[in-house]
C-alpha cells in the first residue's frame, strides 16, 4: 500500500479504537449494573407492559403502508442527497456547465416530487 | 521488543489517552445537560427543579445513575434478548463516536478525516437502529409504534438535513469539519443562511425526538414509547445516548452556522477568549435553546410533523440548495 493511502487510513484508526471503548464501555455498565444490582425475575414482571392487563394479541401485526411508503421516498432523495456532496464540493471546477446539469437533474426529481405530492403520497392523516 | 513499543504501542496510547479526554468531559457534560434541562425547564414552569442532592441539587445526575445501576435489569419473557440488549449499546456508541471529528478548537481533533460531514451524517442516520431494533425486541405494542413513528420522523427530516448540510458545503467547498469553521472567518454562515440555520435547528429537534416532536415517547398516548421495556442501565444507556446526540448536534450546528470556536468579531477583547471556550459556550446556548422550545412549545401531531417535514421542509431546502449554487455561480464566489 503505498503511503498517502496508509496516512488516509490511520486518521480513522482513533474512531475504531474510540468505537471500542464506546462499546465496552456500556457492556461494563450494562454488566455491572446486572451483576452489582438484586435481580428477582417473576413472570408478571417479565410480561409485556400493557397498562396492567395482559395482552390481547402479539405485538407482531400489521402496520400503516405508509411508513413503508415514507421509507421508499426516503431512499429516493437521500441518494439525491448523497449524489449532491460531490457536486457541491466541485463546484468550483465545474462551473457554469456543472450548476446547469444539476439544474436539469434536481428540475426531473422536482417533477417526481411534484407527481408524488398530487398522488397524495405525502398525506398522512 | 522496543521497537514494537515505540512504532505501536505509544501510538495507541496517546490515542487512548486522547479517547479518554473527550470521552470523560462528554459523559459528564451529558449527567449535567440532563440536570441543566430540568432546571431550565423547572426555572420556566416558575418550580426550582432539582434542589436536594449536593449544592443547588448539582449532584443529581450522579444520583440518578446511581440509582439506576442499582436496579434491576428486566428483560421481557418474549423479547428478543440478544438485539433487545443490542440496541442501547448501538445508540450509546453511535452518540460517543461522533465526536470522534468534532474540532473543539483549531486543530483540537481526535481524528481529522477529509470526510468530516459525510461521517457525521452517516452517524446520525445510524441513530435510526438503535430505536427502531430497541422497539421491535421489546415485542410490545407500545414500543413497536414508538420504533416506527421514529423511524419514519428521523429518516423525514434527515432529508431536509443533508441539503441544508449541501448549502452549506457549497459556500465551504470541503466536507472537513475543521475547514467548514476557518470558512467562517469572515462571516458566519447563520447571517447568510439564515433560513437553513432555523430549519437546520428545527431538523436537529426532529432528528433527536425533542419536544415538541418527542412523537416516538409521547408519554399521553404511548407511555414512554420504544423505553418502556428497558429498565436499570439499558435504559440509562438509551437516555445518555439520546442527550449526547443532543449535545452533538448542538456541536454540529455550531460548526456548520455559528462559526465552531471562532470568536464573533476578530478584535481586541473577543480573540483573547481561546478557541475552544467560544466552541463549548455557543454549544450551550444552543442546548438551552432545546430545553427553551422544551419548555414553551406543545407537541405536534404526526400528521403536522410529517407536512412540515416532506411539504415545507424538503422544497425549501431544495430550493435554497439552487438558490445558493447560482448566487455564487453568477457573482463567481464559488470557493
Amino acid at each position: 500500500m503505498d503511503i498517502a493511502l496508509t496516512d488516509l487510513l490511520l486518521e480513522y484508526l482513533p474512531i475504531l479504537i474510540f468505537l471500542g471503548v464506546a462499546i465496552g464501555l456500556s457492556v461494563v455498565m450494562v454488566g455491572g449494573s446486572y451483576i452489582a444490582a438484586h435481580q428477582k425475575p417473576d413472570p408478571e414482571k417479565l410480561s409485556a407492559y400493557e397498562c396492567g392487563f395482559d395482552a390481547f394479541e402479539g405485538s407482531r401485526a400489521q402496520f400503516d403502508v405508509r411508513f413503508y411508503l415514507v421509507a421508499i421516498l426516503f431512499i429516493i432523495f437521500d441518494l439525491e442527497v448523497a449524489f449532491l456532496f460531490p457536486w457541491a464540493v466541485a463546484l468550483g471546477e465545474i462551473g457554469v456547465f456543472g450548476f446547469w446539469s444539476m439544474v436539469v437533474f434536481l428540475g426531473i426529481l422536482t417533477i417526481g416530487f411534484v407527481y408524488e405530492w398530487k398522488k397524495g403520497a405525502l398525506e398522512w392523516e | 521488543m522496543v521497537e514494537f513499543w515505540i512504532d505501536y504501542g505509544f501510538p495507541l496510547l496517546i490515542i487512548l489517552l486522547k479517547i479518554i479526554v473527550i470521552l470523560v468531559p462528554v459523559l459528564i457534560g451529558v449527567a449535567f445537560a440532563t440536570y441543566f434541562d430540568r432546571k431550565i425547564w423547572a426555572a420556566m414552569q416558575m418550580r426550582r427543579g432539582p434542589n436536594v442532592v449536593g449544592p443547588f441539587g448539582l449532584m443529581q445526575p450522579f444520583a440518578d445513575g446511581l440509582k439506576l445501576f442499582m436496579k434491576e435489569t428486566i428483560i421481557p419473557a418474549g423479547a428478543n434478548k440478544g438485539v433487545f440488549l443490542l440496541a442501547p449499546a448501538i445508540t450509546f456508541s453511535l452518540a460517543m463516536i461522533g465526536w470522534a471529528v468534532i474540532p473543539f478548537g483549531d486543530g483540537l481533533v481526535l481524528s481529522d478525516i477529509n470526510v468530516g460531514i459525510l461521517y457525521m451524517f452517516a452517524i446520525s442516520s445510524l441513530g435510526v437502529y438503535g430505536i427502531i431494533m430497541g422497539g421491535w425486541a421489546s415485542n410490545s405494542k407500545y414500543p413497536f409504534f414508538g420504533a416506527l413513528r421514529s423511524a419514519a420522523q428521523m429518516v423525514s427530516y434527515e432529508v431536509s438535513m443533508g441539503f441544508i448540510i449541501v448549502t452549506v458545503l457549497l459556500c465551504v467547498g470541503s466536507l472537513n469539519l475543521s475547514d467548514i469553521v476557518r470558512a467562517q472567518e469572515k462571516i458566519w454562515f447563520a447571517i447568510p443562511l439564515f433560513p437553513m440555520f432555523v430549519m437546520f435547528f428545527i431538523s436537529a429537534l426532529a432528528e433527536t425526538n425533542r419536544p415538541p416532536f418527542d412523537l416516538p415517547e409521547a408519554e399521553s398516548e404511548l407511555v414512554a414509547g420504544y423505553q418502556i421495556e428497558y429498565s436499570s442501565m439499558a435504559f440509562a444507556l438509551f437516555m445518555l445516548g439520546e442527550y449526547a446526540n443532543i449535545l452533538l448536534l448542538s456541536g454540529l450546528t455550531t460548526i456548520l452556522f455559528l462559526g465552531g470556536w471562532l470568536p464573533p468579531f476578530d478584535i481586541a477583547p473577543f480573540n483573547w477568549i481561546p478557541g475552544p471556550i467560544w466552541f463549548l459556550s455557543k454549544l450551550a446556548f444552543l442546548f438551552f435553546v432545546f430545553s427553551w422550545v422544551k419548555a414553551t412549545v406543545p407537541r405536534y401531531r404526526y400528521d403536522q410533523l410529517m407536512r412540515l417535514g416532506w411539504k415545507i421542509f424538503l422544497p425549501l431546502s431544495l430550493f435554497w440548495v439552487v438558490l445558493t449554487a447560482g448566487v455564487l455561480v453568477a457573482f463567481d464566489w464559488v470557493p
